[in-house]
């Protein structure tokens, strides 16, 4: 569950307005999912709602594309279950 | 970009305690987490070795922390961190000495030594994490609780008023006070990088999360309704100085309350010390 | 040889000294009658040779500033009275779990609550035992002299650090607050011991680990290993553990630990007891009039002995049995209601009659009263 999913056709930086390249590198942002416990701050909390719930209620890359590393989303992780691959 | 760079994320896996599992005993969303992030960051930037960080806290949900970073951890009894803080400190002028209490521990059971740590001025940095309940016996009301709020010794609503750490801590001769919210993690990590770097008594009081009783009983959502009811809710202090006080009901005010140049405690100690020709 | 210097010296601060000698650089206290003068005398000692006093707030952050101060590398030490002490057992109870070496010297006067400012007792002798909630060995040393006070107090210092435990040293306010001519003992004359530290890397060291002798090396802050201190119950690597496979463990080895090794602590004075048919059991300001007591009846004929109780806890078991066994009757002397009486009458065999001479209106046994007793029961 830790890839960078996309749905949909690419989309090119000029349209989402974030300044990282992510199709052809790793993905913005890796979860640890046994860490996580499905507190949704991440998800709430993004400016650009990168995230969307999953089954368990624990954050997927729905649109790892829109992500522009404002770390919001690591900094607020009460369970340090977020990492990024850029910063 | 090709290729990954290194990982300014990843410094928060380095302060964990190697030998202790993840994840923590804390609740889904507990505040207590993103403030130990924010420590963390505060003292990797600052480059501080792990050997001599000393982390004490007393009893509570936040006093769980030390147990989880990879500092010397001093896990005391309910209320008596900063006593016990005083002697590490004053022992040993040398080590960087961090209190993590709540309210309850600090102010409760524990105000008779927070005054006097304050008073002191001794180089030690408390941070103060105020979710307005005692979260780990089951949701009982403590001295920040608001009037009229429900807690499980407050069935009928607090009649009791509440008061505000860091007035305290300022009156009582801290010199350097701060508040901020687990949504505002990065001003809280400069306040504790501010609250480090100063020498004296530095309180920084965290507003924080307890959804599982407070936000439960005051029917104030989960951690994310929660959090961002901090964020509707903060001020800014010098925005806070032009409000009136009806402006101000309900609402935060974040900033760095109190800054002031003092002398600090071990040095004044030292001093004396220094004057009697007093060796080893 | 050079002489030895004699001086006129005050109980309390010649506990002040005993604890200088034996390398206390840490006081934190609180004042309160009839003790204060320790904390004054450390006051003015402390920062001459580059040690740090404090008055804290209260007696709770009194012993807690102690053992902070202790875990962070030093010898620390305390002094208070029976109120005080009240109010210190539950940090001293985590000196106890957290294996914490300490000093606290309960200068006695009456009680119970604020009762007796400035008149002697003896009545904290069970709480010095029992103080804490919770199961755990205490050890406690009660001089009789102002030359023994010094003597103990390196003892207590000695029995710290050896056993990685608080010690605590009962005084009372006759002796805190008397003068006596004393020698001091030359640097180096009295043994010092100091706690035992890890020499294995930080990523070998079990905190808490099972050694030999049940002592584990206790690192100083900074060293490098950055272990948890908790008063939770722990496993020996300090972490919390609801596991009675670790819990029972723990608590064995407070136990044991000290127990196990009693003979190390049992200090005893014995005067003519080896003919003995009747003998006092007394400690702190009472032996003094015990062992005067027994100088007099002796010169009357009367086969009497004395045994001075310098360790009080661990209770001497062995020791007593031992000395008494040839005697028929023996009379515990304290300033209370009862309290080490009951321990004596615990080991003794039943054949050995357990008489009580007991005072607590606030004045000290004197010779006389012991004679009188003596009679009594003759």
């Amino acid at each position: 569950m830790n890839d960078s999913s996309r749905t949909g056709e690419r989309t090119s930086n000029a349209t989402t307005g974030s300044k990282y390249d992510y199709e052809q590198g790793p993905p913005p942002l890796n979860i640890n999912y046994d860490w996580c416990k499905a507190c949704n701050i991440c998800i709430a909390l993004c400016p650009k709602q990168v995230f969307e719930p999953d089954r368990d209620g624990k954050p997927v890359l729905a649109h790892p594309e829109n992500c522009t590393q404002c770390t919001i989303c690591w900094v607020h992780c009460p369970d340090f279950a977020i990492t990024s691959n850029y910063k | 970009m090709a290729t990954a760079v290194k990982q300014k994320s990843d410094v928060i896996l380095q302060y964990l305690r190697p030998s202790k599992k993840m994840p923590s005993v804390w609740c889904a969303g507990c505040g207590d987490g993103i403030i130990m992030s924010a420590i963390i960051r505060a003292i990797d930037k600052l480059g501080y070795s792990k050997d001599e960080v000393v982390m004490v806290s007393g009893i509570g949900c936040s006093s769980r922390m030390p147990i989880y970073l990879d500092f010397n951890a001093l896990h005391t009894t309910h209320g008596r961190a900063l006593a016990f803080a005083t002697g590490v400190k004053f022992a040993r002028p040398e080590l960087k000495v961090i209190v993590i209490t709540g309210d309850g521990d600090a102010l409760a059971i524990g105000g008779n030594h927070f005054i006097h740590a304050c008073r002191r001025n001794i180089d030690i940095t408390a941070i103060l994490i105020n979710n307005s309940i005692y979260g780990m016996t089951g949701g009982q009301g403590s001295p920040t609780t608001p009037s009229n709020a429900f807690s499980t010794t407050t069935p009928y609503g607090n009649v009791e008023k509440h008061f505000e750490p860091c007035e305290l801590a300022k009156a009582a001769g801290a010199s350097y006070v701060g508040r901020s919210t687990v949504y505002h993690a990065t001003q809280m990590e400069k306040m504790i990088i501010e609250g480090l770097e100063h020498r004296g008594f530095s309180l920084i009081e965290v507003v924080s999360n307890c959804q599982t009783y407070f936000g439960r009983l005051n029917r104030q959502g989960d951690a994310v309704a929660m959090i961002k009811s901090f964020k509707e809710r903060a001020v800014m202090l010098g925005k806070a100085k032009k409000m009136t006080e009806q402006e101000l009901e309900g609402k935060i005010v974040i900033g760095t309350i109190h800054r002031a140049d003092k002398t600090e405690f071990c040095d004044e100690y030292q001093r004396v010390v220094d004057s009697l020709k007093g060796g080893k | 040889m050079a002489e030895k210097k004699r001086v006129l010296m005050l109980g309390n601060q010649a506990c002040v000294q005993g604890a200088i000698y034996a390398g206390m650089r840490f006081f934190a206290g609180y004042p309160i009658t009839p003790s204060t003068e320790i904390a004054e005398g450390c006051s003015r000692e402390l920062p001459k040779i580059g040690g740090r006093f404090v008055q804290m707030e209260d007696e709770i952050g009194s012993i807690a500033a102690v053992i902070g101060a202790s875990i962070a590398g030093l010898k620390a030490m305390t002094a208070t009275s029976g109120p005080g002490y009240s109010l210190m057992v539950e940090n001293i109870g985590y000196a106890y779990m957290t294996e914490t070496p300490c000093v606290i010297v309960n200068v006695q006067r009456g009680g119970p609550s604020t009762g007796l400012p400035t008149k002697i007792s003896q009545s904290d002798t069970m709480q010095a035992r029992w103080g804490p909630h919770g199961d755990f060995t205490a050890i406690t040393v009660a001089p009789s002299t102002i030359g023994d006070i010094v003597i103990e107090t390196i003892r207590a210092f000695n029995l710290a650090e050896r056993f990685r435990t608080p010690v605590t040293i009962l005084l009372d306010e006759v002796m805190g607050h008397m003068r006596e001519i004393i020698t001091l003992p030359e640097p180096g004359e009295v043994e010092l011991v100091d706690r035992v530290r890890p020499t294995c890397s930080p990523e070998e060291f079990v905190p808490f680990e099972k050694t030999p002798n049940l002592v584990s090396p206790m690192p100083r802050y900074g060293d490098g290993y950055r272990y948890i201190v908790t008063g939770l119950t722990h496993d020996t690597m300090g972490f919390t553990t609801n596991k009675p496979a670790e819990i029972a463990p723990k608590l064995d080895k407070l136990k044991h630990k000290i127990e196990d090794y009693v003979d190390e602590i049992t200090k005893l004075r014995v005067e003519k007891i080896d003919d003995a048919e009747i003998a006092f059991i007394s400690y702190g300001s009472v032996s003094r009039a015990a062992f005067q007591a027994i100088d007099i009846a002796r010169k009357a004929g009367v086969k009497v002995g004395g045994v001075q109780l310098d360790t009080i806890w661990p209770f001497p078991e062995k020791e007593l049995v031992d000395l008494c066994s040839r005697c028929k009757r023996v009379i515990v002397a304290e300033l209370n209601m009862g309290q080490i009486v009951n321990e004596v009458r615990r080991v003794l065999p039943p054949d050995i009659v357990v008489d009580s001479l007991l005072r607590y209106d606030g004045e000290i046994l004197t010779p006389l009263q012991l004679l009188e007793k003596l009679e009594e029961v003759l």
